[in-house]
């Protein structure tokens, strides 16, 4: 059964005072993907051992990559939800929405990952714009074989769909 | 900006455009004294994870720059105790926007023979009585009379009747259903649940979820379909229309001969009329249906005629389940906000701007926005979808609120020489608030921890008030 928790795993409160606030979106949220980059660097020090954190990259709606330190065993929700990442988790992480969709950019990544649940694909199976490599965050731990991990969020523009206006 | 409606699509709304628009102030009609709308009032009490979104409404409710105002009904005379009644254009003249949230209050008839008859219910009526809806406390629908119960219409609310109608009563108990509802529901003699379409298992409109759960319900079996429905070869199948006629081609794990209830989905059969019981003719005895036939039986869009041969299925009880229905709000007709009632929605331009077509001066379609009147949810794009997809419509509302703002796009009472966008604070004043009880969020605060203090009693998560008299009682 999917974790219905909504605490942040191995992520410690540390993590949530450096969250990425408006004004930190404009200086870190520009493309750069080095361990250097300033918002990484800050969060690092929150992994629970020092030098094995993991690294996850969200790029966002607007194609803005975020660059993010993580311990192992955190969800892509939460670790999305503690850094103000546009994804929402309706169901508080719970696989019972299809909110926190990301799309796995790297195949190989993707197939690292345990298979998704039945329950997972039933809820993928509503989500908008799905892809061969969709899962659900809230369903997604980290793990040493996804450090480096890249996921794009998905944009959920209805209006696009025809079948609304038929 | 004022929000009309507190469910899903009103919160969502809200809680974008807070976080868009700076300095935003948001105040939120309900007509009840409580919060939420369909997540409390629809949402089946078996699905508490679908209820988590609450927090994030908890969350806005919560913010300074947020009002709520319930027991206010906006339009329409208020029908509750201590309950106000705005009108329209007093609220129309005080704020700067105004989103249309309220969702689908009514439900949509057949309107075949019979359908008076005594023992048939409306879906909508019947999951408002055993969420604690207070307009239907009072329905004591009767699952005495018989082993049938017929649900007309295949979507997830049928599916969500059917369940609380096949479950164990016992494993309903730790949910927030009511207490009123368990007393109902375990003196249930229902067996047999059919739940029939006028189309096939590939035009269906249930979800796979559901479809799961009822497969798994303990000693509950279900019943094998017309396979000539689903294509032969599944697996070519689009992913999410390839797993779900794979569940319903391997069935459940409960055969029919040891389970003690079953269900059917009964495909292409459309209801032509019902028949009274022969025991009781004020009372339904069995609905008469057509056999349909499909234009292309494994085409999503697929139509369906009639083939003229008809049959009956035992109907003990009837729920009617083909879709609800909004309507418009007193006051529109007046004010000219267009409201299209084939479709029951608020005319819109997809992202949420009220708008209406109109012939211009040299006889050309135009397109004419209302300054300042949005619409999201139900209301705005038809009663479809989860609370997923309503929070992706709230948002694009409110982003083309928030767009329209920052562009300095024209809002309400641009034009007025004292302008007066000052809320509710305004709107009080205005409206015989004489006998009026109005319910504040920390007030919906105090009812939600008594409910919560019923419900430990019990053993539950809450234990609903289902008279809006009794709510306001916590807070005297």
């Amino acid at each position: 059964m999917p974790a219905s928790t909504r605490t942040l795993g191995g992520v410690s409160p540390a993590l949530h005072e450096n969250e990425c606030l408006a004004p930190c979106r404009d200086t870190c949220a520009s493309t750069t993907t080095a361990p250097t980059d300033e918002h990484t660097e800050d969060a690092a020090p929150a992994a629970g051992f020092p030098g094995e954190e993991l690294y996850v990259t969200f790029i966002d709606k607007e194609g803005q990559e975020h660059k993010i330190a993580v311990n192992k065993g955190d969800n892509l929700l939460d670790i999305a939800q503690a850094h103000d990442l546009e994804m929402e988790g309706a169901c508080g992480g719970s696989c019972a929405c299809s909110t926190c969709h990301v799309i796995v950019l790297d195949q190989g990544m993707y197939d690292k990952m345990p298979e998704p649940e039945d329950d997972e694909n039933d809820m993928l199976d509503l989500a908008f714009g799905l892809t061969e490599t969709s899962r659900l965050g809230c369903q997604v731990h980290m793990t040493k074989e996804l450090d480096g991990l890249r996921v794009k969020l998905p944009s959920m523009t209805r209006n696009l769909q025809a079948s609304d206006f038929k | 900006m004022a929000v009309i409606g507190s469910g899903p699509a009103g919160f969502y709304t809200a809680y974008r455009v807070m976080s868009r628009v700076q300095g935003a102030k948001v105040d939120m009609y309900e007509q009840l004294p409580v919060p939420f709308g369909l997540v409390r009032f629809g949402v089946a009490p078996d699905h508490p994870e679908v209820k988590n979104c609450q927090e994030k409404f908890e969350e806005v409710g919560s913010s300074p720059n947020f009002t709520f105002v319930g027991n206010a009904s906006i339009g329409h005379p208020s029908t509750h105790p201590g309950g106000v009644t705005i009108p329209l254009p007093t609220l129309l003249r005080n704020y700067d926007a105004v989103v249309f949230a309220y969702g689908a209050s009514r439900d949509k008839t057949l309107g075949i023979p019979g359908e008076g008859l005594k023992g048939i219910y409306s879906a909508r009526e019947f999951v408002g009585w055993y969420n604690g809806l207070p307009d239907f406390a009072d329905l004591a629908p009767d699952l005495t009379q018989g082993e049938d119960a017929v649900l007309i219409g295949q979507g997830n609310v049928a599916l969500d009747v059917a369940r609380m109608l096949l479950e164990n009563v016992d494993r309903l108990r730790k949910t927030d259903i009511g207490e009123h509802a368990l007393e109902t529901l375990s003196k249930s003699r229902i067996k047999r649940v059919h739940i029939v379409g006028r189309r096939g298992p590939m035009q269906a409109a249930f979800t796979i979820k559901e479809i799961r759960e009822m497969m798994k319900l303990p000693d509950v079996a279900f019943n094998s379909l017309d396979t000539s429905l689903i294509p032969d070869d599944v697996k070519k199948l689009p992913r999410a229309q390839k797993r779900l006629m794979e569940i319903l081609l391997k069935g459940s794990p409960t055969s029919v001969d040891s389970a003690t209830k079953s269900w059917y989905l009964d495909f292409c059969l459309s209801p032509k009329r019902f028949e009274s019981n022969s025991r009781d003719p004020s009372r339904v005895g069995s609905t008469v249906f057509e056999k349909t036939q499909l234009s292309s039986p494994f085409d999503t869009n697929a139509f369906t005629t009639g083939t003229g041969e008809l049959v009956d299925i035992p109907s003990s009880v009837v729920f009617r389940s083909i879709g609800y229905k909004s309507v418009p709000l007193d006051g529109f007709s007046d004010l000219g906000v267009p409201f299209d009632e084939k479709r029951g929605i608020i005319q819109n331009d997809g992202e949420g701007r009220v708008q209406h077509e109109a012939r211009t001066y040299d006889g050309a379609m135009g397109v004419s926005h209302f300054p300042g009147l949005y619409c999201a949810g139900w209301v705005k794009r038809g009663p479809t979808g989860v609370i997923a997809s309503t929070m992706i419509d709230a948002f694009a509302t409110a982003d083309a609120i928030a767009h329209d703002w920052a562009a300095k796009a024209p809002f309400l009472n641009e034009d007025s020489q004292d302008r007066r966008a000052s809320g509710w604070d305004a709107v009080k004043t205005q409206v015989d608030s004489q006998q009026a009880r109005i319910v504040e969020w920390e007030e919906w605060q105090k009812i939600d921890r008594a409910e919560k203090e019923r419900g430990r009693k019990v053993g539950k998560e809450r234990e609903k008030f289902t008279r809006t008299a009794d709510m306001l009682a916590v807070l005297s």
